[in-house]
């Protein structure tokens, strides 16, 4: 078996963004961009399988600049088998991520795709399922716990009520959820190890895709800024101060 | 001339970051304080390649080159210069010796297991009466009758790594009249009969790298474990240490930079006078001076770090420059530490935060691997040719 694992640059997280002055979009120039860690996590649950003896090669995919080299670079040292670049310099919305990821499964044919429940850039959190959809394959979402059994998986997932397990048929589509494993550190000797194995780079617009960018995005702001909070002597000074506010 | 890391470098440099952050900085006040060595996350450190990052994949390392090593002990050093000694004595003292000066089979015998994490390594060459001026040793090395071994006794003093060190590149004396060029380095098993640890030294600073005297009664040392020839110990001690000098620059741009951080930060969140201390044109000036100083002592440690990358296929010396940058950070480091304690005032003595622990651990980076006054020495000398 195959694993497909898609992984997006993005800002890394311990970055604190500037909006741009004009409100056009978030500052991203000179800023650390690093792997989106919900698709680390994935990458790591795919190479835990495949040393598992349960897949055979992990490939690792990324839609981006020609930057986004450095991730899929980080991914391949981490462990992947081999790497896709879907070359594009546009900003990729995640109807037009879903086809291109669905036409790289029709390609590789992987019996899993694993991939982060969402980005932490625009924690959209729709490509898992759409891409699902275009495959007319089964999803499970927001996994912590994943487990293959020859043509099935068990899947853990974490929704509001607690935790639910489902069992999909494979082929099929899984978010990875936060708490699923700590990704690995990469080993130093595998960095330069990782130079020797293969990259592929696809043009976007060689694909064909139809654009699934549909949205548009009409202003950024940051956050309010949080007021000054105030001191309160006990806990029915509090409740007073709540009430106060028509907070409770 | 080009000031852009390459992709790889970057990478390393992050994972470093990374590891610092998750797995040295919760444990860092504790090994202080006890002045325990770090095993564990010495051990983790060996399992990802950080304690042979320029050892070549042949025998067992990360492959990696200088400027990588620079970057990683920046990284390992701003949240813990203990963890940077140790990795310091690993990579330059220990695996970078054994790679210039060591046959093919001492290579894959010694410096495998130690860049591949599984053992950990020292660097022996002080004694109690004998510091830089390290001809004037007195630890004897006889060679037997049949020539299969040389009989080692003596002492050697502040070891780091002493107390779980599986081997050590020994200095000793094997020709007592021929002076320097009387001494010969030998790699030492310390599982082995006639080797002792004595107990672990208290420190000012640097305390989790845990340094200790060992001792040689009558120990058998094989001549295949003899490093170079005989009676080239003393160059080989110079050269390795010229690439060490490089690691313990590095270490200070850390130590440095941490405490320039904390400066900052608390410079912007201190409240005095209704204000920000920041906003003062007394901590703004030290601001100022400290960032000049820390920057000034990166690009020189780069510098020195290019140099000897670019020496691996030229042979060309880096001596000056290494010692220029070893100097200058060392140097920066107290400066640094010393004016981030006095900005943070009260807190900055306290131990609640980690800034008097950057201040004590700065110190030994003006007296390890040459002192300030051997550096001045070598940096004059090799400028006027003069002795």
């Amino acid at each position: 078996m195959k694993i497909l694992v898609a992984l997006k640059r993005v800002v890394d997280y311990q970055v604190r963004v500037q909006v741009k002055p004009d409100g056009s979009g978030v500052a991203i120039d000179g800023v650390k961009m690093s792997i989106n860690p919900f698709d680390e996590i994935a990458l790591e649950e795919a190479l835990r399988i495949r040393d598992a003896g349960k897949a055979e090669e992990v490939i690792a995919v990324t839609i981006g600049p020609q930057q986004a080299m450095q991730q899929l670079d980080s991914g391949l040292a981490m462990g992947a088998n081999r790497g896709i670049l879907v070359k594009t310099d546009k900003a990729i919305q995640p109807l037009t991520a879903a086809r291109v990821l669905a036409q790289l499964v029709e390609k590789e044919q992987p019996g899993l795709v694993l991939l982060g429940k969402q980005a932490i850039d625009d924690d959209c959190n729709q490509t898992p399922q759409m891409l699902a959809a275009l495959l007319d394959r089964p999803q499970a979402t927001f996994a912590s716990k994943v487990e293959i059994d020859g043509q099935s998986a068990t899947v853990t997932r974490e929704v509001d009520a607690g935790l639910e397990t489902l069992s999909v048929d494979l082929p099929a589509v899984i978010s990875t959820d936060l708490r699923l494993n700590t990704p690995r550190f990469i080993k130093l000797p595998d960095i330069m190890k990782a130079k020797s194995k293969p990259r592929e780079v696809i043009e976007l617009d060689s694909l064909g895709v139809e654009s699934g960018d549909h949205l548009s995005y009409t202003r950024y702001e940051p956050p309010a800024q949080r007021q000054k909070g105030e001191m309160v002597a006990d806990v029915p000074a509090l409740v007073a101060a709540l009430q106060a506010k028509g907070l409770i | 001339m080009n000031f852009q890391f390459t992709d790889e470098q970057l990478m390393l440099q992050d994972v470093a970051r990374k590891f610092a952050a998750e797995q040295i900085q919760p444990i860092a006040a504790k090994h202080d304080a006890s002045g325990e060595f770090p095993l564990p996350t010495i051990r983790q450190m060996g399992e990802l390649g950080l304690m042979g990052i320029e050892v070549p994949g042949e025998y067992g390392g990360s492959g990696l080159d200088a400027i990588s090593y620079v970057l990683a002990m920046v990284e390992i050093s701003a949240v813990d210069a203990s963890h940077g000694t140790i990795m310091s004595v690993n990579n330059t003292l220990y695996c970078n010796g054994l790679l210039k000066y060591g046959s093919e089979e001492q290579k894959q015998a010694y410096v495998r297991p130690v860049a591949e994490g599984k053992a950990i390594g020292a660097y022996a060459l002080t004694e109690p009466q004998s510091g830089s001026d390290a001809s004037s040793m007195r630890i004897r090395a006889v060679k037997s009758a049949d020539g299969s071994h040389y009989v080692i006794n003596g002492k050697k003093s502040w070891i780091t790594s002493g107390p779980v060190a599986d081997y050590v590149i020994l200095f000793a004396v094997t020709e007592p009249a021929a002076g320097s060029k009387g001494i010969s380095a030998f790699i030492i098993d310390t599982n082995k009969e006639g080797f002792h640890r004595g107990k672990s030294e208290p420190k000012l600073g640097i305390r989790a790298s845990a340094t200790c005297e060992i001792e040689f009664t009558d120990y058998q040392c094989p001549a295949e474990n003899l490093l170079g020839k005989e009676g080239e110990g003393f160059k080989i001690a110079l050269g390795v240490l010229d690439a060490g000098r490089i690691g313990i620059a590095a270490q200070a741009v850390g130590i440095s930079r941490a405490a320039y951080e904390a400066a900052v930060a608390y410079a912007g969140e201190r409240k005095a006078f209704g204000q920000s201390i920041g906003s003062f044109q007394m901590i703004q000036q030290k601001i100022a001076d400290m960032k000049c100083r820390l920057d000034a002592a990166y690009l020189l440690t780069l510098r020195a770090a290019w140099l000897k990358q670019q020496a691996v296929n030229s042979g060309a010396r880096f001596t000056t420059e290494a010692s220029v940058a070893k100097l200058t950070a060392s140097e920066t480091a107290m400066y640094i530490t010393h004016q981030a304690v006095q900005i943070h005032g009260g807190m900055g003595y306290s131990k609640e935060l980690p800034v008097e622990r950057y201040f004590r651990d700065a110190k030994i980076t003006e007296i390890y691997e040459g002192t300030s006054e051997i550096q001045r020495m070598v940096i004059a000398r090799m400028e006027t040719g003069l002795r």
